[in-house]
């Protein structure tokens, strides 16, 4: 579980969060929504670390991550694994060697068994058959995948995803949103997923948290987010012809 | 602003010289990046160094006219420039044009790529896992370009010298024989090992705090070369002034 406890965050004269809290539970797949600059990828940025929040804190299984010094950290971070938005594979590595690069960086594990789980993992993402191939051979939707094997080589305990359907197709952001939200439930992982994407809110958003101009607006789940009388996040969630029509028509 | 720079170079290099997480894995980058920096550059140092002999040889000639000065000298100026001046300066200058451009929009495009976002989630300490192997590679293998370079040079000297009859095979032999001071190669490695260092370092800094996109990573990397550049020659002057 992770929680976030007041964090403020401002760069130079710009106020990005303004005092967010928020539960995160194992095992859901929770969702942090919101237009653009509303703060969402700062928040998950201030929660990994990447970012300094002002004021407030991060809680890891009650472990106050803000708090800690960089030996800690380090410790806290071993058990976290990350999706970036542009997947972020290492372009000189071949899809294996992405894989394999934490296992070979914090285990002790002869290569057959580093190989094993390199494959376990390319097998739950349906990637068999590509370790050979680099990152540049890919498409979008691949290297998302590989970013998710990369991420979940280690068996992470909080796995973070940052808007993981930017750039693809429909069709292909579905076979994403599944496999993070089983993941998700087989491990049993803390998941924080940044979108802005409402298939995946109405797909897999067990928790939601809204936010709009660095506030939090509201939480609860995809089941009742079409039925709140929050302007903004009606804005938000009815912002596309196709919601709007559905809307309208239930 | 300079000094805000300088400051966090200080701090990036506080953070290259953390502890390795895994010491056979920091070993092999610095075994590739030994041989980019050192054999992949082998070949440029040996022609530019050949060819500053010669032509150091045929400019010594053309202004030694009197009679009075014994041909000898030109392989004695030839040698002491070789191994003071032009070997570790000129090679550390052509050295931060191919390396230095390559250090920074290396770790530049990875950090606009967010790789480097990616290794510090894993727990690894970017700085040090992208930075230190370079660093240590640079100041060993800088040093000894610049051995390479010093006795290319003194050959490429004698080469042009023969060739052009500038001076006989045996003047210049006996005038890079004779009083022969072995400290100048101490200041000359010493020299190497900074500019090793800087040729490493500043564009390292310079690419990892990129922000941007493409552009910023190749406007990173001209200010990468032209800051080694410059460092390197206030460098030279340091060294030389407290070495001589």
């Amino acid at each position: 579980m992770i929680e976030i406890k007041d964090i403020f965050k401002s760069f130079a004269e710009n106020d990005v969060l303004k005092g967010i809290s928020g539960t995160f539970k194992e095992g859901v797949t929770n969702l942090i929504i919101g237009g653009s600059g509303s703060g969402k990828t700062t928040l998950l940025k201030c929660m990994v670390g990447l970012h300094q929040p002002d004021a407030g804190s991060v809680l890891y299984d009650g472990r106050d991550f803000t708090a800690m010094d960089y030996g800690q950290r380090i410790e806290v971070r071993k058990e976290i694994g990350m999706l970036f938005q542009g997947s972020a594979l290492f372009d000189s590595m071949t899809v294996e060697e992405n894989v394999m690069f934490p296992l070979n960086m914090f285990t002790e594990q002869t290569r057959s068994e580093k190989l094993e789980r390199v494959n376990f993992c390319l097998e739950r993402v349906n990637l068999v058959g590509k370790n050979k191939l680099f990152p540049a051979e890919l498409s979008g939707g691949m290297k998302k995948r590989v970013g998710i094997a990369r991420a979940i080589a280690m068996n992470p305990k909080y796995l973070f995803c940052d808007e993981p359907n930017s750039g693809l197709d429909p069709k292909t952001s579905i076979v994403i949103d599944e496999l993070i939200k089983e993941i998700t439930e087989e491990y049993g992982t803390t998941t924080i997923v940044v979108t802005h994407d409402m298939n995946s809110v109405m797909g897999i958003g067990d928790y939601i948290l809204f936010l709009h101009g660095g506030k939090k607006f509201w939480e609860g789940s995809n089941k009742e987010i079409a039925h709140t009388d929050i302007e903004e996040l009606n804005d938000f969630v009815f912002a596309s012809r196709f919601m709007k029509a559905a809307k309208d028509k239930f | 602003m300079n000094f805000t720079n300088f400051g966090r170079y200080i701090l990036l290099l506080k953070s290259v010289f953390r502890k390795p997480e895994k010491l056979k894995i920091y070993l092999k980058e610095i075994a590739k990046q030994m041989d980019y920096i050192g054999v992949g550059s082998l070949g440029l140092i040996a022609i530019i160094s050949t060819f500053i002999g010669a032509v150091m040889t045929l400019q010594i000639a053309f202004q030694l006219v009197s009679d009075f000065i014994p041909k000898t000298i030109i392989g004695s100026v030839n040698r002491d420039s070789s191994i003071l001046e032009l070997s570790p300066t000129i090679s550390a200058i052509v050295l931060a044009g191919k390396i230095g451009s390559a250090i920074s929009s290396e770790i530049g495009s990875m950090r606009v790529t967010e790789q480097i976002d990616a290794l510090e989630i894993m727990g690894i300490n970017a700085p040090g896992y992208l930075i230190l192997p370079k660093i240590i590679a640079g100041i060993t293998m800088v040093p000894m370009l610049v051995i390479c370079s010093m006795f290319l040079s003194i050959a490429g000297g004698y080469i042009g010298g023969s060739v052009s009859g500038a001076v006989t095979p045996n003047e210049y032999l006996q005038g890079i024989t004779t009083d022969f001071n072995p400290y100048t190669i101490v200041v000359a490695l010493v020299k190497a090992f900074v500019f090793g260092f800087i040729i490493t370092s500043v564009p390292a800094y310079e690419g990892f705090y990129v922000r941007g996109g493409a552009l910023e990573v190749s406007k990173a990397s001209t200010r990468a070369v032209v800051i080694s550049c410059i460092s390197i020659l206030v460098c030279d002057y340091l060294v030389t002034q407290l070495l001589l």
